[in-house]
């Protein structure tokens, strides 16, 4: 049986009294792609910030390609991971964020280079090869030297798309990806991520774009407050969703 | 006030397009009577104090420029600047340290560095200063060691401050380096509990979308700090930086109550012998404010510096008369109206 890239048993997340997530299971097979939908508030994506170890779980086990996230077991009893390991961990996570969150003083270079020198240790030469092969996949070729600020919206989370990229991630998370954006930049983001999905990349995407869901993903899931309601083909629950809750929100959305 | 109503009576009236010929008003400008009285007053005051700096004989200005550039004198601004530069550069790294330090996710590390702040604020220099001078009276020894455990080395307070002191600068004064290294030590201390205060201010200003990013990419704390939250605090943090060493250069004098020969402390040894006051207070502020203009015009390129787009970039002119932001502000608050109107 392969390992899958991502399995989530049973996991819980409460800040102060407030539960967030009520016990959370999925699983990912490596290369699938998996987009996380449902209404604001529900989880989804403290959820995809505890994959990466940004929020800490209160419950449950957590498995990022067979390695728990954040903690080691040894003998039952879970050990905290020291900043390093963790840190080492999240290496091979690549994520973006909903407000792209480039570094505002480095150029595009600088941003994509940064990670890949003083995390990987690559050598600068090696890293600026193979970022500017990513930002011609991006079509951003020639834009290097630009600051974050002299971008658009698009063009800035394509960078941000770039510089988790250049860690050559083994599961990307996308957060909301396109939710800040101008409605005419949306379709080049999700141009870009829809080639990664052909590139066989593992990704988990919460999102609110159906289009983006029905045409690449290979699953879909629906939470609602804390809890996974429907999960299956995007076919199947995008147009014949079993659960009512599922039924009335997509009513609304689609 | 006025130049917001103006703008927006404007608004419409530009967005809808009108000949040239009728925007061409042949209006009677508001005369500001009032603006008019105060300036014939101010330039009057000058006068009189342009015409008394000139003409009243004790100002001794014959003696003013014999001592200016004396030797006393000069050795006393040389120490002066000195303690400023040491202590404020000590004062800027201890200040780092605590607001790292107060942004802790470790309480006991953030409760003690706002201790240190509360403490250290909360009494004056002055008495820090002479508090540090005599702490040979409250531990006449000093030992290293582990607490409760062994000491490895054991001596009087002030044989462990002067060695602190030579190693800094590795200067031999001929004042002595002891109270030279209280006035070091007085100064820098009392300085990081401000700058810890500036630097925190900056850090926190930072999007927290930095730092999580950062995490995300698997770098760690310190990296993230370092790589990506200190420089873009850095632009925040100048300003006021800039005035804390203003600040310094003038809080320096204080250090005359260690008996240490600094710029003020030089002048007035040499008047309580010539009774010279006047002319030698004279030649101490001239030499502070010239000091002190340095410093302003070196800050404004600083400044200017870290200023991201060359089109924000103004002369240091423009900055002295402040006409640059009343002009940008009012033209940015013209666009916006003009784009809102337009929608």
């Amino acid at each position: 049986m392969i390992e899958p890239a991502l399995r989530v048993e049973a996991v819980r997340k409460s800040y102060g009294h407030v539960e967030v997530l009520k016990g959370i299971d999925m699983q990912v097979k490596p290369g699938e792609v998996a987009c996380l939908v449902g209404p604001s508030g529900s989880g989804k994506s403290t959820f995809l910030r505890c994959i990466n170890h940004l929020e800490k779980i209160n419950s449950g086990r957590l498995y990022v390609h067979g390695e728990l996230v954040g903690y080691q077991e040894k003998k039952g009893r879970l050990y905290e991971l020291s900043d390093r390991e963790v840190c080492r961990k999240r290496a091979e996570i690549g994520m973006v964020f909903q407000s792209f969150n480039l570094f505002q003083h480095m150029s595009v270079l600088e941003n994509i280079i940064e990670a890949p020198m003083k995390v990987l240790k690559t050598s600068k030469e090696e890293a600026v090869i193979y970022a500017r092969e990513l930002l011609e996949l991006v079509g951003l070729s020639g834009r290097e030297e630009s600051y974050p600020k002299q971008l658009s919206g698009g063009q800035q989370q394509r960078v941000a798309i770039t510089r988790a990229l250049a860690m050559r991630p083994k599961l990307m998370l996308f957060d909301e990806p396109t939710s800040a954006l101008d409605p005419e930049l949306v379709g080049e983001v999700l141009a870009a991520m829809q080639d990664l999905a052909n590139s066989g990349m593992t990704m988990i995407v919460v999102t609110h774009e159906m289009g983006f869901a029905r045409k690449v993903a290979d699953s879909v899931t629906f939470m609602d407050a804390g809890l996974i309601v429907e999960s299956g083909p995007p076919d199947q629950v995008l147009d014949n969703p079993q659960n009512e809750r599922t039924q009335s929100f997509f009513s609304k959305v689609l | 006030m006025t130049r917001l109503d103006s703008n927006k009576e404007q608004g419409p009236i530009s967005s809808t397009p009108v000949s040239s010929e009728a925007t061409i008003l042949n209006a009677v400008p508001i005369r500001h009577y009032g603006r008019w009285i105060a300036t014939i007053f101010l330039l009057l005051v000058a006068m009189v104090m342009v015409k008394s700096l000139i003409t009243n004989p004790r100002f001794r200005w014959g003696i003013v420029g014999d001592y200016i550039t004396s030797e006393p004198i000069l050795d006393g601004l040389r120490l002066t600047l000195i303690l400023t530069v040491v202590a404020q550069l000590i004062g800027i790294l201890i200040g780092i340290i605590l607001a790292i330090m107060r942004l802790s996710s470790n309480r006991v590390l953030a409760r003690a560095a706002w201790i240190y702040i509360w403490f250290f604020r909360g009494t004056p220099l002055l008495v820090q200063l002479i508090f540090w001078y005599n702490i040979s009276a409250l531990y006449p020894e000093i030992a290293i060691g582990i607490p409760f455990g062994p000491t490895f080395w054991q001596g009087n307070a002030n044989d462990l401050i002067t060695p602190f002191a030579v190693a800094i600068l590795g200067l031999a004064l001929n004042e002595g380096a002891t109270p030279f290294a209280v006035a070091i030590l007085g100064l820098a201390l009392n300085e990081g509990a401000y700058m810890a205060e500036i630097v925190r201010g900056g850090i926190v200003g930072i999007d927290q979308g930095q730092s999580e990013s950062a995490k995300a990419l698997g770098m760690t704390h310190m990296q993230t700090l370092r790589r990506i939250i200190l420089p873009q605090a850095v632009k925040v943090i100048i300003p006021p930086t800039g005035n804390q060493t203003i600040l310094m250069l003038k809080t320096t004098s204080l250090v005359s109550v260690l008996a240490l020969a600094d710029l003020l402390y030089t002048a007035q040894t040499i008047y309580a012998r010539t009774f010279e006051t006047m002319p030698l207070l004279t030649v101490v502020s001239l030499w502070y404010l010239g000091i002190t203009s340095v410093l302003t015009f070196g800050q404004f390129f600083l400044e200017r510096h870290f200023t991201e787009g060359k089109q924000d970039r103004i002369t240091f002119t423009q900055r002295i008369t402040g006409r640059v932001s009343m002009s940008k502000s009012g033209s940015e608050l013209g666009q916006a109206e003009r784009a809102k109107h337009n929608d």
